[in-house]
């Protein structure tokens, strides 16, 4: 059992200790507006409504599902 | 795991062990979480095609008030008119407005995003309350963001024309999603989600057709009638890559699964383009393939043949393609309000909808018609999706 939790709370000790293999100064790419998975919420929130309604599949949209509350 | 079992278990060396534990997850070097963008954005929509056209505004704005808290605010609406498919078989044309008002808060407290939000859907027939909470949480060196949503939503269900049918239905969303920054070019996301609905969830009007030989086209119409419950998961891989040139990549991918025994999966790709600093032009593909519900069927062979049984072409296998082009161009700063970052976005997706086992019942009402029951052609249609909309950021 030891063996067990020290195993799993291994990944999140190297995490503690981990140095961010992506400094700050190379994270000027993600930062490009164009790196967005949705730059406009309004307009990203409109698609999903309209698969939503359209398709039985619903769920795990990103950041701006979560139900249109409609028929 | 009995009281008494818990406690033996729980000696005072595991439980220091387990509060060392906890300790070090809590040391998680968690930061730099930040409040969304300020901005307002005035949208217009527009949906046509399938017979039915559905178009409207939506207006979203978004306000900081201090370093921690921001506030935002939506409001939302649909104006249906026309008839689609399952109308024209079985009821005539109709036109009816969805208005949508949402308001939501998200906290900073410290490292971690706090948000709650709360929606109303009013249409003549259908009432819906969703109340959302969520939290998130940046952390391993800024690299990497867990979010974690719940949410729930009641529904009072009518049926116009039928002052005696009240139903309800309510809806429980779990969601969690992991980011992770994976190189000084590439970002990944990975979600998940469940959802649970219960109550009254088929369309009050739709109905199903079965074979039957009394009548001339062969076949006549009863209501659907689904099971009460629902359960879904759905599982989505985002990822988005910088070229090495100006330009990003992104790439979706999901797999869905739910009781009634439908399965889907989707991907798409995406391509963004900035040309110039004023313009940002993209181009995207989207694919959606589904396999249909146990209790779907076209044509039953009899009256009340199954348990449950639906026609509603959502439920039926179908696959749906979607090709979408847009552009994004910055006003010059005398141009601009409130402050010189404004943008006019035009974007336009053309959805073609292909179905497998749903047939264009249509051809009975030709005269010249000679195809018996069960012997229709497949239904297919496009549609085009716009969407016009004014950015500014302040």
């Amino acid at each position: 059992m030891k063996k067990i939790i020290l195993s799993l709370m291994l990944p999140v000790l190297a995490g503690c200790s981990t140095t961010p293999w992506v400094a700050p100064y190379e994270r000027h790419y993600l930062a490009d507006p164009i790196m967005q998975f949705d730059r406009d919420p309004v307009a990203a929130g409109y698609m999903n409504h309209v698969y939503e309604a359209r398709e039985s599949a619903r769920g795990a949209e990103g950041g701006t599902g979560g139900g249109c509350g409609c028929n | 795991m009995a009281v008494t079992e818990l406690r033996s278990y729980l000696t005072p060396a595991r439980l220091r062990n387990l509060l060392t534990g906890l300790l070090v997850v809590l040391c998680l070097p968690a930061q730099a979480a930040v409040l969304p963008e300020e901005r307002v954005d005035s949208l217009y929509h527009s949906y046509d095609g399938g017979g039915v056209t559905i178009d409207g505004p939506s207006i979203l704005v978004r306000k900081n008030i201090g370093e921690t808290v921001s506030l935002s605010a939506n409001y939302y609406v649909d104006m249906i008119s026309g008839a689609s498919i399952d109308v024209e078989a079985t009821a005539s044309a109709y036109s009816e407005e969805r208005k949508e008002y949402s308001l939501g808060a998200d906290y900073l407290v410290d490292k971690t995003r706090l948000s709650v939000g709360y929606t109303n859907s009013n249409e003549d027939d259908y009432q819906a309350e969703t109340t959302s909470f969520s939290v998130s949480q940046d952390f391993f060196g800024d690299l990497s963001t867990l979010s974690m949503r719940v949410s729930f939503g009641n529904d009072d269900v009518g049926r116009n024309g039928d002052e005696n049918f009240a139903a309800e239905a309510t809806h429980r969303r779990y969601g969690l999603t992991w980011n992770q920054v994976l190189t000084p070019k590439l970002m990944a996301a990975l979600s998940i989600e469940t959802v649970s609905d219960e109550g009254f969830l088929n369309n009050p009007y739709r109905s199903v057709r079965y074979l039957d030989p009394t009548v001339e086209k062969g076949f006549s119409y009863e209501p659907e009638l689904y099971p009460t419950t629902r359960n879904s998961d759905a599982l989505a891989l985002r990822a988005i890559y910088r070229l090495p040139y100006r330009a990003a990549l992104k790439g979706e991918a999901r797999t869905y699964a739910d009781s009634w025994g439908i399965s889907a999966r989707n991907f798409e790709l995406r391509y963004t383009h900035p040309l110039r600093e004023s313009l940002l032009l993209e181009a995207k593909l989207r694919q959606y393939q589904q396999n249909g519900a146990d209790f779907y069927s076209d044509l039953f062979d009899y009256s009340e043949a199954t348990n449950f049984r639906a026609r509603d072409k959502e439920l039926s296998d179908y696959t749906t393609s979607t090709l979408g082009l847009g552009v994004t161009y910055r006003l010059p700063g005398n141009w601009s309000l409130l402050s010189d970052r404004n943008t006019i976005n035009l974007y336009w997706d053309y959805m073609m909808f292909d179905y497998d086992n749903f047939s264009d019942v249509r051809v009975h009402e030709r005269e010249t018609n000679t195809l018996g029951a069960g012997e229709e052609p497949s239904y297919k249609f496009a549609s085009n999706v716009i969407r016009l909309y004014w950015s500014l950021w302040f």
